[in-house]
């Protein structure tokens, strides 16, 4: 990258008269492995050959960095208070994005699944790691493990167990194996304890997991009408 | 940025091969490279529960051909204790899988 005239690297490996081993391994010490080779390989070539510039790989990082749970936790609040909304969420995903001016893109087609008092929902990818990124931002490192990602589908009622999630016996546990060209939004239920609560505040307790189907959305003690009105 | 991987479904005026309730089967054929139908799905019967319309096909796709001809989506549910018959949870657990027309063939 640029040639050292200071030796800051150094320092957490020798100072003071005395060594010890580095507190914090530097994020790019060391070898690069070779799909970083490549990836370094190919993103010169589509700059050096006009294809790409690097403002607009560096936009597409911020784009993708500027997604975030918050905003799928948007659209399900205005799913819980607008029942039309809904309606059109659960059939036409992009369309009913769009109307929030969140633009998913066109890497992967949508589709919500809704939870209700019979059926839950919970998404896995077995084959990659395929995520509703442009709504969820990037997925958490468990979503990607092999671990989730193969007892989902053999043992899903124990994953949520480890989470903390113990379905009723009567609810049907619906897996999704996102294998293709769709990605996959969870619509929870929306709990009880928040009637009359303003949307932000309903959102506010919508998480990721909530999204993902490894949680329900919880009423506690920080959230509630009193936020809501203040968030309002 | 124009994007050059786009995945989005394609238009089309064909009658897709399934329709939803039809009892479908996964063929148990080997493959070479790039699949998206996973393997614990393979030979187990399932109900067709949504057409998601036409879509390039990955395994042509993967190769840098143009995924054509397209193949139609279906989202496809299975009991889990089809697919796994071991499976400890309850009876009418599904797992619900996104598998392309190429890789279903009428249930029999």
């Amino acid at each position: 990258m640029h040639e050292d005239d200071h030796d800051h690297g150094a320092e957490g490996a020798a100072h003071g008269g005395h060594a010890h081993p580095p507190l914090q391994k530097d994020h790019d010490a060391g070898t690069m492995s070779p799909y970083e080779v490549l990836e370094e390989a190919l993103r010169s070539l589509l700059i050096e050959k006009g294809i790409l510039s690097a403002e607009e790989i560096a936009g597409a990082v911020d784009l993708m960095d500027s997604r975030t749970p918050t905003l799928g936790a948007k659209v399900i609040a205005r799913a819980w208070v607008d029942p039309a909304f809904k309606k059109r969420l659960l059939k036409d995903t992009r369309a009913a994005l769009l109307e929030l001016d969140i633009d998913i893109g066109t890497i992967a087609e949508f589709a919500t699944v809704e939870n209700t008092p019979e059926v839950h929902n919970v998404i896995v990818c077995t084959l990659c790691s395929c995520y509703p990124k442009m709504l969820l931002g990037l997925p958490p490192a468990w979503y990607k493990s092999l671990a989730y990602r193969s007892r989902t589908v053999v043992d899903p009622r124990g994953v949520l167990g480890e989470f903390g999630l113990e379905l009723p016996g009567e609810v049907e546990l619906r897996v999704h194996d996102s294998t293709a060209d769709l990605r996959y939004l969870v619509l929870p239920m929306r709990p009880k304890a928040t009637r009359g609560w303003s949307e932000a505040a309903l959102a506010a307790i919508v998480t990721r997991d909530c999204m993902i189907g490894t949680a329900l959305p919880r009423v506690t003690a920080k959230a509630g009408p009193r936020r809501a009105q203040r968030a309002a | 940025m124009v994007n050059r991987m786009s995945a989005r479904r394609l238009e089309d005026s064909q009658t897709p091969r399934f329709a939803p309730g039809d009892r479908v089967q996964v063929p148990s054929r080997p493959v070479l490279g790039h699949c998206r139908t996973p393997w614990y799905v393979r030979g187990k019967r399932g109900v067709i529960c949504a057409v998601h319309g036409r879509f390039r096909d990955p395994e042509r796709l993967a190769y840098h051909f143009p995924g054509l001809p397209a193949q139609v989506l279906y989202k496809v549910r299975f009991a889990q204790q089809e697919v796994w018959p071991s499976y400890r949870g309850r009876a009418d657990d599904h797992i619900e899988i996104d598998i392309y027309e190429h890789w279903l063939e009428p249930a029999r």
